[in-house]
């Protein structure tokens, strides 16, 4: 199961290396919430807003199915954009006690390596403490930091730093 | 946990394949701005007096390529020497004053009486006063002619500058090739000019902040191969390696102290990064940093008295130190907004950081007793200061376009040489002590 869903982080990862080489944005923005449900029957599809249904990780109208935090300079603050994903991945965890969850931290190239690998971590541990205070379990998270060492484009701009500095939500086990 | 156990046993498998192969690409260097007041000297053609062919580089190159690089001396070219004596009788010194050469070195390389290696015996003269300066016999074991010119080399440049020569020393650097899934990570060893490279670790999950061991045969470094930071130390000759600590959080900057028998190193087990003392005989760890900030880069002072690290306790990074047994820590870099990453040169009076301003990063020196900063390097991504073991240079890691490259800088920053690997990302350089 593991490999499934490092080639899922793979194609994930592959899919934001080709938006940074193409798109003119300079910052990743998370996607608009969708629009509140109507009431009307969707017979069996997932509904986005059910973060304890695993169906919606492939389901691009849910939150779910965003798993990379973006980050200011020298930052580690959770921005307000990002913590509706936060909380969907924390109420997911928490109603699925088997769920292990990594997360990644990152950084952008500039700054010394070692104190990057600080910097990953202390943005990694952001996202723990808010998913902790969700309701997720400490035993079900853990944070790895990456510092500068993975980054998802290799340009020194703007554009590229910011997608950089970052934090991946990795299911280990879902 | 199979899946893990076969991702782990393919990786050894990998880094066993990797390892001890002689990595393809070679470094180039390159004196991107010189010293108008370089000495110049003549390396006059060393006899080769051994069976069989000369080497293909001649050691009387390598020693100009050692002392131009210096960017203290001007070597004069072969093709620009009118004569080219071999013993003392043959030098007319008014020649060699009138094509303006202050001193010059002749020589010859023969086998020793045992048939073994080769001996190296050579003179140095002072051309105005015609004064014998230096005459020695080296002699190296077989397969080490260029170490043997890097020590002919060391010798000259103490006799001239008063300060020993770094030439016959190391380095060690991180490349890193391809992207994505193809990535690939090597800790490199090379002699000081850049030639022989050998990769002694490789990897497909990043490795960093390789340090040297102080009796110069040992290299600790990080690794991610296990899926989060690990600190391993390797015997650089055997290739023999020990994993030195792999607990929860950031395992990071390894540093040896002066005598070796102690680690300082960055733990988070703690829950955010401080700086750890590793007593290598017991294994034992004492935390010797408490603080909510990120405490890394711990460095030793030359005496082992003090411990250099960055930290942010001030709201940026900035240098400060510790006694290696605890205390208060004193901040050093009193200006500027970003400066980490130490490098003490090895009188102890210095030390060269990675100095941020804004976007732009630059490898500054500041002088503990004056507390002034000199900015060496031009920027704009210059980071990883390495002082020579001789205090004479610093060499660093720097960008051109997208690739990294190292580089080198006098320590009065008049003179920087590039050293380019023609493939691939270079990183992370670690000048090693003086082997003996």
């Amino acid at each position: 199961m593991k490999s499934v869903w490092k080639y899922t982080l793979a194609l994930v990862i592959a899919i934001t290396m080709a938006a940074c080489q193409t798109t003119q944005e300079a910052e990743p923005e998370p996607e608009p919430e969708p629009p509140p449900t109507t009431g009307v029957d969707t017979s069996g599809a997932p509904d986005p807003h059910d973060y304890t249904d695993s169906r919606n990780f492939d389901n691009p109208e849910s939150l779910l199915s965003k798993r990379v935090i973006y980050f200011d300079f020298d930052k580690s603050t959770v921005r307000p954009e990002y913590r509706g994903i936060v909380s969907a991945h924390a109420a997911y965890a928490a109603s699925h006690s088997t769920a292990r969850v990594t997360l990644e931290g990152h950084a952008d190239e500039r700054g010394t390596r070692e104190y990057n690998l600080g910097l990953g971590e202390r943005r990694g541990n952001a996202v723990s403490g808010l998913m902790s205070a969700q309701g997720t379990r400490g035993s079900q998270l853990s944070v790895v930091s990456y510092g500068e060492e993975r980054p998802t484009c290799r340009v020194s701009d703007d554009e590229c730093w910011s997608l950089n500095r970052r934090v991946e939500v990795v299911y280990t086990a879902r | 946990m199979k899946v893990t156990d076969n991702v782990r046993k393919l990786i050894f498998i990998f880094i066993s394949i990797l390892a001890f192969q002689a990595a393809e690409a070679q470094l180039e260097i390159e004196i991107i701005s010189g010293n108008p007041s370089a000495l110049p000297i003549a390396i006059v053609p060393f006899q080769w007096l051994e069976a069989g062919p000369g080497p293909s580089t001649s050691v009387d190159e390598i020693v100009s390529g050692d002392l131009y690089r210096s960017g203290l001396f001007k070597p004069m070219a072969v093709e620009d020497m009118a004569e080219k004596p071999v013993e003392e009788e043959g030098i007319r010194f008014g020649t060699w004053r009138l094509l303006k050469v202050d001193y010059i070195v002749i020589g010859k390389v023969r086998s020793p009486t045992d048939g073994q290696g080769h001996e190296l015996v050579y003179q140095l003269f002072d051309v105005h006063t015609q004064e014998l300066l230096l005459s020695r016999v080296t002699t190296v074991g077989p397969g080490d002619l260029r170490f043997g010119a890097h020590r002919v080399a060391d010798a000259i440049y103490e006799k001239l500058t008063g300060v020993p020569g770094a030439f016959s020393t190391r380095i060690a650097y991180i490349t890193a090739t391809g992207l994505g899934n193809n990535q690939r990570y090597e800790l490199v060893v090379a002699d000081a000019d850049g030639f022989g490279p050998q990769s002694i670790v490789g990897s497909p999950e990043p490795l960093l902040s390789p340090a040297w061991s102080p009796d110069g045969r040992k290299l600790a470094y990080v690794s991610f191969e296990q899926g989060n930071s690990a600190i391993y130390m390797q015997d650089v000759s055997t290739g023999a390696r020990e994993l030195i600590s792999s607990g929860k959080g950031i395992n990071g900057a390894p540093s040896f102290s002066p005598d070796g028998k102690r680690m300082a190193l960055t733990l988070s087990r703690s829950g955010n990064p401080e700086i750890n003392i590793r007593d290598m005989a017991t294994g034992r760890t004492q935390q010797i940093t408490q603080h909510w900030s990120i405490d890394t880069e711990p460095v030793w002072s030359p005496d082992g008295r003090h411990v250099y690290f960055t930290s942010d306790r001030g709201g940026r990074p900035q240098i400060y130190r510790v006694g290696p047994s605890g205390g208060t820590p004193e901040r050093v870099t009193l200006e500027g907004d970003y400066n980490a990453r130490a490098s003490v040169s090895p009188d102890g009076r210095k030390i060269a950081v990675a100095q941020g301003r804004g976007n732009e990063y630059r490898i500054a020196v500041w002088d503990i007793e004056t507390e002034r900063f000199t900015v060496l390097t031009p920027g704009k991504l210059d980071e990883s200061p390495s002082f020579a073991p001789n205090g004479s240079m610093i060499l660093y890691a720097t960008r051109e376009g997208s690739r990294g490259v190292l580089s080198a800088v006098s320590a009065d920053g008049n003179v920087r040489q590039r050293l380019i690997l023609s493939e691939g990302d270079v990183r992370e350089p670690a000048w090693s002590p003086v082997i003996r």
